[in-house]
Formats: structure tokens, sequence, C-alpha cells
């Protein structure tokens, strides 16, 4: 294959990160390996290594080009970024369903070939199995993983009662809420203990009310379960409410464009977005996404 | 709002619902319609009663067929020649229409082939099978698996094709292996469209039987309208287009108790 990876060849990842946060000059980024100040951090969960990614043969669509980035042990790593940017074709690569042209990632060290149960993910889509109830639904991995029923049972009690189902154990996803589905969701990507949780843009399709539920919601979880999360979206404010840090990516041929590290205290509350310093941010990851746009005309 | 709409507007606004009373009273007078044009056309004479039988002279004549048996006993023979051609064509559609929907290695030999031959009419095939098969029930089966099995299979793939791709992408996520995917999500969750199918396959085969039993069959619905064709007992022919109809609407009942249990989560 004749791949191409355009600007990697002299590049460290560790240096290629620190080019980018030059963009950034406002925030100390010194250090720079993910998020090195994070009180919970103890390494890396997942290192994406110079990943490129084109559609067809060597003159097909680059949909990503030569990205690196690591998210470190129970980090919340927000990629932000326009439409059609491949933020989340680089999750896809990261659960092991689509093949990278080239490059690498590693989940705890292990080469991702094939999807697993180690990466969790939630859709954007509804994919709750619509046969299943809510509770075969959280049951389905731990019983492909061949655990004892009373384990099962345990396990799934837990997590319905962290995402407040435990009363539609019962119920057939077709007799949720589009909110309730993505909560199961979410308690059967956790029912695996994966080592990363994916998500790929999980609230996009609920209303504004319904997704500032979601984002406590998830960070409540996240905060107790302690969980390293790789989630996608393309909303500012969903991204610096939930994330520690927010890579926001370029469109066509996607490519991080700059590294943003989150300071604003936790546990926050949804008030938090009207903060001086949540503004600010705001606006710079605004003004770096304008310059896409504009490049783009 | 809805009280300010008159009855007409109602009627007739594009998917919206009707009383359950009206919409049985509009079935209802349509039954009446059919029926009293029938008994109009007949008792008028406005059709010769050797072409049109009276709905009186049908009804004593499935009084009298039921009475000595014959009925019980032709109903018997075409719907075991219908259901077990049927039973044979689906236990072979299902699994392979969802390993063809699922898997493009298996489509594309398969469905050239099978779009060539599900064009064919059923009843050219009607000779070969008689010097193959013989003249027994078996001839008579095989002409319906041949009307259903080539249709099942191309619908039941397009069943499993269309399986949400994120579903599929979701259970490997949680730790379905590749080889069990086709089993543990492609079947359940093509499992309503699929039972739709059967239903709707089962009519077809009910539409077969005539053909089926059109040559060197000695019983069966089909083989006694034929025969009653030769000696001008139309009310015979009615008997027994009656009766296909009544056992299509049974087993079309069947179809949708039996999808209703086994798929209560599907809409």
């Amino acid at each position: 294959m004749g791949t191409l990876i355009l600007n990697a060849s002299s590049q460290t990842a560790v240096e290629s990160r620190m080019a980018m946060t030059e963009t950034i000059k406002a925030k100390n980024l010194a250090g720079t390996a993910s998020a090195a100040g994070d009180p919970h951090s103890t390494g890396t969960t997942m290192a994406i290594q110079d990943v490129t990614l084109r559609y067809g043969d060597a003159n097909g669509v680059l949909a990503l080009d030569d990205v690196s980035l690591k998210v470190a042990r129970n980090e919340f790593c927000v990629i932000v970024g326009p439409s059609g940017c491949g933020k989340s074709s680089l999750l896809y690569l990261a659960a092991g369903l689509n093949d990278a042209t080239s490059g690498s990632i590693k989940v705890d060290g292990r080469e991702v070939i094939e999807p697993g149960p180690d990466r969790g993910m939630v859709f954007q889509s509804y994919t709750l199995f619509p046969w299943l109830t809510v509770r075969a639904n959280v049951e389905y991995g731990p019983r492909r993983k061949g655990l004892p029923a009373a384990q099962r049972k345990q396990i799934v009690d837990q997590y319905l009662d962290e995402v407040g189902l435990a009363p539609f154990a019962d119920h057939y996803p077709a007799q949720l809420s589009g909110g309730m589905k993505q909560r199961v969701a979410i308690a059967r990507a956790l029912a695996n203990d994966p080592a990363v949780l994916l998500m790929d843009e999980p609230f996009g399709a609920l209303d504004s009310q319904t997704r500032g539920t979601m984002q406590k919601l998830l960070l409540r979880v996240w905060e107790r379960q302690q969980k390293t999360v790789l989630f996608v979206t393309h909303d500012i404010d969903e991204a610096l409410v939930l994330g520690d840090r927010v890579l926001v990516m370029t469109a066509r041929p996607g490519k991080i464009k700059a590294e943003i590290k989150v300071d604003i205290p936790r546990p926050r509350s949804m008030d938090v977005i009207l903060e001086p310093e949540f503004i600010a941010l705001k606006r710079r990851i605004l003004g770096l996404l304008h310059d896409e746009i504009d490049e783009d005309h | 709002m809805a009280q300010r709409r008159t009855a007409w507007t109602r009627l007739t606004t594009p998917f919206a619902n009707i009383p359950a009373s009206t919409a049985t009273a509009l079935a209802l007078a349509m039954w009446v319609a059919v029926i009293g044009g029938w008994a109009l056309l007949s008792y008028g004479r406005v059709v010769p009663n050797m072409f049109l039988p009276t709905p009186g002279t049908v009804l004593q004549t499935t009084y009298r067929m039921s009475l000595d048996g014959s009925l019980l006993y032709h109903t018997f023979t075409s719907a075991k020649v219908v259901i077990l051609g049927f039973i044979v064509s689906s236990l072979i559609s299902v699994p392979l229409g969802l390993w063809m929907g699922t898997y493009r290695v298996v489509q594309a030999p398969l469905e050239p082939l099978v779009n060539f031959i599900r064009y064919l009419p059923v009843t050219s095939f009607v000779p070969l099978f008689i010097l193959w098969i013989g003249i027994g029930i078996e001839q008579r089966i095989a002409v319906i698996f041949f009307g259903t099995f080539f249709q099942q299979l191309v619908m039941i793939s397009d069943c499993a094709r269309s399986v949400s791709r994120d579903l599929v992408n979701a259970s490997y996520t949680l730790g379905t292996k590749r080889s069990e995917a086709v089993w543990h999500v492609i079947f359940p969750a093509a499992l309503p469209a699929i039972l739709d199918t059967l239903r709707v396959t089962m009519g077809w085969a009910w539409t077969y039987l005539v053909v089926a039993e059109l040559v060197a069959a000695s019983s069966g619905l089909g083989y006694i309208s034929l025969k009653a064709m030769r000696g001008f007992q139309v009310d015979v022919i009615f008997m027994a287009i009656a009766a296909i109809g009544l056992l299509g609407l049974i087993t079309d009942t069947a179809f949708r108790i039996v999808r209703s249990r086994v798929a209560p989560w599907a809409p």
C-alpha cells in the first residue's frame, strides 16, 4: 500500500504533541504527556500512534492524517471537531471496528487488531438489542464472557442502579425514551469493565435538556467508577463540561490541531458554562474551529 | 381541535386513524357488497347459473360435501401438500438466506442464479418434475417448493442485510466473535422481518396449489376444481376457491399470532 505518512518522518509523538501545543500559548502544557497533572492518572491506557486512514486505494479520500494521541488511565479525554473531520472514524479504529491504513493503536500495551470487550463503545445511534430486555442487554457482555449467573446478576444490578434504571430492568428498549436507551447503553458497556470507554457523540440525538441530564449522569458515573473515557463530540460546551483535556481536530484530512487542558475543578455543575474560565476556553476552541472553516473556503 | 373537524375531513386525512367500529363496519359492508352483488347477478339470472352459481347452491354443495367427509378429505390433502412444501422450503431458505444476507461470499455466487430462477414460471417446470419425480405427492410438494423457495431466499437475505451495522458493531465491542454474530445478533434482529416474509410467502404457496394439482393428482381442492370444470359443477369450484381462501386466512392469522409470541418486542 502506498501509505502516506506526511509529516511524521522525524517527529516522535511527544514532539509532535509539543508542536501542537505551541498553538495554545496561554496554557501551560509543560510535560505534555497527556494529563500529567491529573490527580488520578497512573499511566497511559490508550496510545494512538501515527494513525493514517485512507478510504479506497492510494488516491482515495484521506480521512485521518498521521494522528497521535495518548489517553491516561482514568482520564476523560474529549475530541471535538467539525462534522466529517474523521473523529468518529478514529473512534471506530480504536474500537477495532475498522483497520487503519498505517500506524498503531495500543490499549494497555496491547495492539488493537479486533474489536473486543476491553474497549466498550457507546454509539450515537441506538444500538440496544431490541429483542432483549434492559436487564438482558446489560447482561449480554458478562454472558459472552461466560460469567456465572450469580455474578452476572450482581453486575447487572450494580450498573442498572448506577444509571438509575433498576425499575425498568424488565422493559424492552422500544418502551424507553432516547435518553434512557443511552443510559442502558452506558451500563451495558460498563458491565464488561472495559479498559477504555469509547463514546461516539452518544448524546447527539437527544434534546438539549436530556443531553444536560445525561452529561451530569455520565460525570457522576465516571467519577465513581474511575474509568478511562475517549469521548467524541462536535458540541464545544459538552467537551468542556466533561473533559479533562480537549483535542481539537481539523477537517479533511483529520489531524489533531490543538490540545487544551481543562483546569476547571471537579465535581463540575452544569452552571460551569457561565464561568469566565469556561468562556475563555470556549472562545479559544471556537477560534480554532473558525480558522478551519475559513481555510475551507 | 379534532372536534372542530368534520367527520369527512377526519376520514380523508392521510394516515389518520379511524374508530375501530368504523373500520369493522367498512369491512363488513365490503363483504355484504361482494356477496350481495353475487346474489343479485346469480338469482337475477343476469349471468346463467351454469357459469355463476347462486350462493344458496354453493352453501348446499358445501353442506353435502361436508357431511360425506369429502370436503375435509380434499382440504386435508391440499393442506398437507402446501404445508409440507412450505416447511421444506423455509427450513432451507431461512439459514441459507441469513448467510446470503450476511456474507458477500455466499451472496456473490447465489444471487445471479437465484434471480434468474425466480422469474421462471413454475408451470414450465411441471413436466420436468413429473419426469424426474413422478406423479406422487412429492411432485406436488416440489411445485410448492419451487414456487416459494427462491422468493423466500431473496427476501430473507434482504431481511438479514438490512440489520443495522451499528447493532452488529456494538455486539463486537461487547465480546461477540465474528462467527457468532449471525446467530447472536443478525438472526434475532431480523426475526420479525423473517416471520413477516414467511407469512407473505405462505400466501404465495397456497396460490401454487392448483398448479401443483393440475396433473396426476387424485385428491385435493385443486383437483376437485379441475374435475368440476369438466362436469360444469361451478358450485364445487366456488366452494374450493372459498376453502383455499379460508385456509390462507387461517395460516395468515396463525403466523401473526406466532410473530406476536416469538417477537413481542417488535412493532
